[in-house]
């Protein structure tokens, strides 16, 4: 009896508290909650009629969630303008400049099919209007609700179909959207309505981030632990948390290192967009070698936990070599350019042995890699762009954007990245990068119908300049410079027993030979201290022997 | 005539030592990259495990040298040492006789006490501060340590580790010089070993 009351007052309370201590996800919720809902959408008057464009889909939106527009125009969704609170930057889609399509400026309508508005088509948008904030694109939950890669935003309104198929663009077929049905069966987002955008940013699927691509949108849990269709079935709003439509965890402002740990109420910092918000700052099992909780002061979770990106069967792009834009064309076997019905030249398009596009007239020459290695870099949360403004070195790599921190730095922790490269167009005159004018199908300047350089560049760089992007014209005069853009990698988080072991990075040739500055084991070590070592541990093994010879030597000459 | 000269304590605390030590050569070394044998990470665990097993084992082993006043074993001298070094490069080659008797009082001949008093203030020392503050690299700003470098500390460690490596070579190698060759082995396990001093009737040290 005794015992059993000890057995009670001790093992019980021992038992919860491993309960508590270990993540029991068993009875974490993860239902998409729809289910837990107030409001049947369906059953809304003001949402059973027809809609003729997205806009009067928002309007009748914002007659109950009369703030929504408001708070949106607040977000970086909408105002694709990000002021760095700590560079001073102005960043944001609308300002950056990047390695993959370039910038923004004169691209409007195919940029923008990823704005989370309605009719961005050029520099006079107006940022004010309520009822061009596209309310479906997010909430859609029938996963019918298309965007064509063109309309500036707007939803397909109308089969689009090309030779009498219906086009298919990024897995969707671009069928005519049902506005009514859509509205009716809102809902929470998904990972499938974020990845509408995130997962086909650079123009396809997986393109530009390399942790982002469709393979998320059902992923099993070797892919992603949290994710897992079967398992925690994790959207990304779990993590990404909003408070007035502001989702947390942009990446122009990242915290590399949260000390905060658990977010629980009364102590959340801005969301739960970090490991450390669930997982606390402690988060391994205490055992003899306490060694992987000390490493969390230097090293990100990711470090350790994405083993490598783009595992989900689609590839990412690793290369982007513009400078081999328009050298090839479709000739005829006099040598002569081949015309299509608009007069203009063919595109050439060549595929690499997995079948990934290696070379695009209009876009010139690409790499494409799976189960990508990361780079592994300090990063203290803080990443400096190289705007049209800013002067380059043309003989040198430029950084489109330069990831900061050190091993001196204490905010600052080991992170992998996606490093991607290739060459881009800049202005041989001033040393600048340039922006390229690269969609307009029925123009006569831009790049993928026309293949001229020299018109794309004054283009795009005008339109840069109105928009006070940039302060020079084209000159005239461009060359292509070695560039490189670093994609921070956090999603993707392999199953525990796939993470990286500690001799991936502690050995001499690991993941980390390359970072330099600060002392590692395994990796590291003092050579002359070393070869003096070496030199005393063989003197005296030899020493050693000499005596021992010497005394079998004399031993033998005396027989006792 | 035979007499109890190691007492059980200090044959167990010498012969537990040693195959911690050779235990966290091989380990560490490996750390070091020097080889590869466990792997990174097991060898982590288990320079860990037995660096604690070490410390413990000291505990003890200081408590019982201090208690039993044979710390005394370890006091320099000067007496008889050329003789001993004189000894071990031509003596022993000449057959000569040992200079140093062993006696209850005076369990090590001179270079020995030289040899063991190293090994004990300087060698273990060095390379138990310079291994703590390894292990407890994340604490180091709490202890008010931010000046101190991981490097430097490594470096210690590491040279520590050469020289008990040396140590090790010349000691075993030593040890096995009795005669017959494992003579001062045998003692080591036994505890007894023949010895002809007046003193060795008994008197403590």
């Amino acid at each position: 009896m005794r015992l059993r009351r000890l057995m009670r007052k001790i093992a019980f309370p021992i038992l919860i508290g491993f309960g508590l201590a270990g993540p029991c996800h068993a009875d974490l919720q993860t239902a998409t909650g729809e289910a837990s809902s107030t409001a049947d959408h369906g059953a809304f008057k003001i949402l059973k009629r027809e809609f003729k464009s997205g806009p009067e889909v928002t309007e009748a939106c914002l007659s109950c969630h009369t703030e929504a527009a408001e708070q949106l125009h607040q977000t970086t969704h909408w105002t694709w303008e990000y002021k760095h609170p700590v560079t001073g930057q102005l960043l944001g889609k609308k300002h950056e400049i990047n390695v993959f399509c370039g910038s923004l400026r004169s691209n409007y309508r195919r940029c923008t099919s990823c704005h989370i508005g309605y009719g961005w088509e050029d520099r006079d948008f107006d940022f004010t209007s309520e009822r061009n904030v596209d309310c479906l694109v997010c909430h859609d939950t029938t996963r019918t609700y298309v965007k064509p890669s063109a309309a500036a935003g707007h939803p397909a309104y109308h089969d689009i179909t090309r030779d009498g198929e219906i086009v298919v663009e990024n897995n969707k077929p671009l069928k005519a959207v049902d506005l009514a049905l859509v509205a009716q069966n809102v809902g929470r987002t998904s990972r499938f309505t974020c990845g509408n955008c995130h997962f086909y940013g650079g123009g396809a699927d997986g393109v530009k981030h390399g942790d982002l691509d469709s393979s998320l949108i059902a992923p099993d849990k070797s892919l992603d632990v949290h994710m897992d269709a079967e398992g925690l079935d994790f959207s990304c709003a779990t993590c990404h948390t909003a408070e007035a439509h502001d989702v947390a965890g942009s990446h122009y402002s990242m915290q590399a290192r949260d000390e905060h740990g658990i977010d629980i109420p009364g102590r959340a910092y801005g969301g739960r967009a970090s490991c450390e918000s669930c997982h606390g700052t402690r988060p391994h099992p205490a055992n003899v070698n306490n060694k992987l909780n000390d490493h969390v002061n230097k090293v990100s979770c990711q470090a350790c936990h994405i083993p490598s990106f783009a595992r989900g069967g689609v590839a990412t792009k690793t290369l982007w070599d513009w400078s081999q834009a328009t050298l090839k064309l479709k000739r005829d076997e006099a040598g002569e350019l081949v015309l299509n019905e608009q007069g203009k030249p063919i595109r050439v398009v060549e595929y690499d042995e997995h079948g990934h596009p290696s070379y695009m007239s209009h876009k010139g020459y690409f790499e494409h890699g799976e189960n990508v290695v990361p780079e592994y870099h300090w990063f203290d949360g803080q990443i400096r762009y190289t705007l049209l403004d800013d002067e380059i070195d043309p003989a040198e790599i430029v950084s489109v954007n330069k990831i900061q921190g050190s091993y001196d730095d204490p905010d600052a922790r080991i992170w992998p990245f996606k490093r991607m490269v290739g060459k881009q167009p800049y202005d041989k005159q001033t040393n600048r990068l340039l922006a390229t004018h690269v969609y307009g199908p029925d123009d006569k300047t831009a790049l993928w119908s026309n293949y001229d350089w020299i018109k794309a560049l004054e283009v795009g760089q005008r339109e840069a300049v109105l928009t006070g992007e940039a302060e020079q014209e084209f000159s005239g005069e461009f060359g292509f410079v070695k560039n490189e853009m670093y994609w921070p990698i956090t999603h993707m988080v392999a199953p525990k027993e796939n993470a990286l072991k500690c001799a991936a990075c502690h050995s001499p040739k690991g993941r980390l030979a390359g970072l330099g500055g600060f002392y590692m084991p395994g990796r590291d070590s003092f050579p002359w201290l070393d070869r003096i070592g070496l030199i005393l541990v063989l003197g005296t093994l030899g020493g050693v022997l000499v005596h021992l010879l010497g005394r079998i030597l004399v031993s033998r000459r005396k027989p006792s | 005539m035979k007499v109890m000269i190691y007492k059980r304590f200090e044959r167990f605390w010498h012969w537990t030592q040693a195959a911690l030590i050779v235990a966290l050569m091989i380990t560490g070394f490996e750390i070091h990259a020097v080889y590869s044998l466990f792997g990174f990470e097991r060898a982590v665990n288990l320079h860990i495990i037995l660096a604690w097993s070490l410390i413990v084992l000291w505990a003890f082993a200081i408590f019982w040298h201090l208690t039993t006043g044979e710390w005394r074993h370890y006091i320099p001298t000067t007496e008889k040492l050329m003789a001993m070094v004189r000894y071990y490069s031509i003596g022993m080659f000449r057959d000569e006789e040992k200079p140093f008797k062993k006696s209850l009082s005076a369990k090590h001949n001179p270079l020995q006490r030289l040899a063991y008093l190293g090994f004990k203030l300087a060698i273990s020392p060095l390379i138990w501060i310079s291994g703590l503050l390894y292990l407890f690299y994340t604490d180091w700003p709490a202890l008010g340590l931010e000046g101190l470098s991981l490097g430097t500390v490594a470096m210690v460690h590491t040279a520590a580790a050469i020289a008990m490596l040396v140590f090790f070579i010349a000691h075993v190698y030593l040890a096995l010089t009795g005669r017959p060759f494992y003579a001062y082995v045998k003692a080591m396990i036994t505890g007894y070993e023949e010895i002809e001093d007046a003193e060795a009737s008994g008197k403590k040290p």
